[in-house]
């Protein structure tokens, strides 16, 4: 097996006196498709808040992998920006675009973290800022051409479609160059053919070497992309296996369907 | 259309504000035989008002019905196939827009301007000019407040007081070190960019409405030192005998002077509308657009919100503190009572009139709400009152204000050619 990109150990996040996480250990590994299901409230989007910086966990450790070959280092109540900085990207539930800039703005605002340009480089541009500026440009509309946004280019975020607008969350998450991207529902609302397109998508990113966690309601869609899955419910994780294991698992079958 | 409800509302409105006015405009004590006066007429006048003001948006909805209505009965007493209603689309843009986003005619555009304001002051008198260059002040005060209000969307009220720490550095300096405008000119604007970085820090992590108190105490507080701090300001007698900018030394006669001080509030004028365009398609400018849609989404996309608000907030302010060398310059005095909240609220206004984020709608702005009130002279007591109805209007028919924010439209093919270029 590849080495870990992701490494979560014994996560707790407590909101009041409700714990949302509890003692959670999730390990996903450079270049693979993993997913993490469960049923509604279960704590899935809880768990990326926790591990991109935007919630600070109550307990528990996170590691990620920064690049090929190093040592993981610990994330854990890093600021979100930091986070995506060393490698980490994600999308949101409900999709966070920025609505009133274009969409190829919306994809060069993930570049940021890549590039330097500040307040005297923006005013003077000089030679290396109008490089970078470019690069920025080219970098953000060939990852609109991968996601098939190309066309829409200069309209305002808002004036797309759901689907359109959940693809343009993952370009933009693409443009940060992350080694590992985490997907909130990222099917949700989409049409069978939108799906299909996502499955495809998804495959090529995965393909490309970064690792995908994803989390998703649409069992067909997970089920065929995943290599591994991860099974919440209150919380707690119940089950870790392959899609066959956990068709099969008892507890997954329980905890969805009930008694 | 009227419905029922919407008259009882607007009946329940304006007795609202009968009741309201009744102690200060239906009553009044004779001082003599102290009875009370009732002088309800000027109550019903009240209620008049309200109810005439509260009906204009409706009557707007009933003419484009009617006219509809009317398109649709011509149709079909002509018997002419009745055509889609066509909807004016919200997304198409208006006339200026679409001149400024095309670079030839943008171009042109500018060069009629900048033209225009060459010319004027050899055609109007120097009352005028002055006018004119208070006008341009508030253009540079209100690109400068955009900079934090229309683009980063943090709603500061106290944008104020880099404008007197501006003005009273050049004043200080000048009283003490004899220091001349274009040295104070940087100055200025450094030290209220450093007064706008200590302001920043604390207000990091405010949002919204809390933001807004914040800054406003902040504005008043600077106001507040001014005036209490005798020995260092002269405390309300202000400091006087400011001399204006030098031309190389040599000496220029009033007029002279007055021509001058124009001509340099172009150039400053067209160096921020550069700077600021600059900014607007820059890696920063993009950021700061993001954190006024999104804080979370911004920082989940890498960009350090800390460094992001602080940038726009010490710059906006840096921009401040040059208009306030030139204010004080001009007037050649300065005063704590100028930099009072309303000053604050003047160059909000101009922003949201304008229409916040967008360069043409912020000097359009200025324009209208500095130099109206001085060309309705007669106006000038209920100056207020016709601001206050300016604002209400616009957020009735106009919410976006005079010039809808348009982003910059990226030419595709160029792009895809240079695409191919970096491929090959
Ligand atoms: N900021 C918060 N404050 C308080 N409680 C929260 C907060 N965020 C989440 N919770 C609670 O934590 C629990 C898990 O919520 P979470 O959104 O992580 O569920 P989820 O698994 O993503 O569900 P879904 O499939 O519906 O998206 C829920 O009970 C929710 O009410
Ligand atoms: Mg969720």
């Amino acid at each position: 097996m590849s080495e870990p990109i992701l490494q979560v150990q014994n996560l707790t996040m407590d909101f009041g006196g409700i714990r949302a996480l509890n003692k959670l250990d999730i390990t996903v590994h450079s270049g693979e498709i993993a997913a993490l299901i469960g049923p509604n409230g279960a704590g899935k989007t809880t768990f990326f808040n926790c591990v991109t910086g935007i919630y600070k966990p109550t307990a528990g450790d996170v590691f990620l992998t920064p690049g090929k070959g190093e040592k993981p280092v610990s994330i854990k109540g890093l600021k979100p920006n930091i986070v995506t900085g060393k490698g980490l990207s994600r999308t949101f539930q409900n999709i966070r675009l920025f609505p009133k800039m274009t969409v190829l703005e919306n994809v060069m605002i993930g570049r940021h973290c890549r590039t330097k340009t500040f307040i005297l480089g923006a005013i003077f541009r000089p030679p290396r800022a109008r490089r970078e500026e470019r690069e920025i440009l080219l970098h953000s509309y060939r990852l609109l051409e991968k996601v098939g946004l190309a066309a829409f280019a200069n309209d305002f975020a808002e004036n797309l479609s759901y689907g359109a607008q959940r693809r343009l969350e993952i370009a933009r998450a693409l443009a940060t160059e992350p080694h590992l991207l985490l997907l909130d529902e990222p099917a949700a609302g989409m049409n069978p053919q939108e799906t299909e397109d996502l499955n495809a998508l998804i495959r090529e990113i995965a393909a490309e070497g970064l690792a995908v966690l994803l989390i998703e309601h649409d069992m067909k869609l997970v089920m065929s992309l995943s290599q591994r899955i991860f099974v919440v419910d209150y919380g707690s994780k119940i089950a870790e296996g392959t899609p066959k294991e956990i068709r099969s698992n008892p507890a997954v079958i329980k905890a969805y369907l009930g008694e | 259309m009227i419905t029922a409800k919407d008259i009882r509302r607007i009946l329940l409105v304006s007795g609202w504000f009968m009741i309201l006015t009744l102690p200060i405009l239906g009553m009044r004590v004779d001082p003599l035989s102290d009875n009370i006066l009732w002088r309800l007429k000027n109550v019903m006048w009240v209620g008049l008002g309200t109810v005439v003001l509260q009906s204009l948006p409706h009557l707007w909805h009933l003419y484009l019905y009617l006219q509809a209505g009317m398109i649709r009965l011509w149709h079909h007493l002509m018997g002419t196939p009745p055509h889609k209603i066509v909807e004016k689309t919200a997304h198409r843009d208006s006339l200026i827009n679409r001149v400024i986003t095309n670079p030839r005619q943008r171009a042109i555009l500018c060069a009629v301007v900048l033209t225009l304001t060459i010319i004027y002051p050899q055609v109007v008198n120097e009352y005028q000019i002055n006018i004119m260059i208070m006008a341009f002040l508030y253009i540079m005060l209100g690109l400068g407040l955009n900079i934090v209000v229309g683009m980063a969307g943090l709603l500061d009220l106290g944008f104020v007081a880099f404008y007197a720490v501006g003005a009273y550095t050049y004043a200080l300096l000048n009283l003490h070190y004899g220091i001349n405008f274009w040295m104070a000119l940087p100055l200025g604007g450094i030290f209220a960019g450093i007064f706008g970085l200590l302001l920043g820090f604390p207000i990091l992590r405010l949002r919204g409405d809390y933001l807004a108190i914040v800054t406003l105490g902040f504005g008043e507080i600077i106001r507040v030192i001014l005036e209490n701090w005798i020995e260092l300001t002269h405390g309300v007698a202000g400091i006087v005998n400011i001399p204006g900018p030098t031309f190389f030394g040599l000496g220029l006669t009033p007029s002279q002077k007055i021509l001058y001080l124009y001509y340099l509030m172009v150039l400053f004028v067209v160096i921020t509308i550069f700077v600021v365009n600059r900014l607007q398609d820059s890696r920063l400018g993009r950021a700061w657009l993001a954190l006024r849609e999104d804080e979370i989404a911004c920082q989940a996309m890498g960009i350090d919100k800390r460094r992001t608000k602080l940038a726009a907030f010490s710059l906006g302010a840096f921009w401040a503190g040059i208009a306030g060398v030139v204010f004080a310059a001009q007037n050649r005095s300065v005063y704590p009572v100028s930099f009072s909240f309303l000053e604050s609220a003047m160059i909000l206004s101009i922003v949201v009139l304008g229409g916040m984020g967008s360069i043409v709608g912020v000097i359009l702005g200025a324009l209208i709400l500095i130099l109206l009130p001085e060309y309705l002279r007669e106006l000038s007591q209920y100056r207020m009152l016709f601001f206050g109805a300016i604002l209400v209007l616009m957020m009735i028919f106009r919410p976006q204000g005079l010039i809808s924010v348009v982003r910059r439209k990226y030419d595709i093919d160029s792009i895809k050619a240079e695409e191919k270029e970096g491929g090959a």
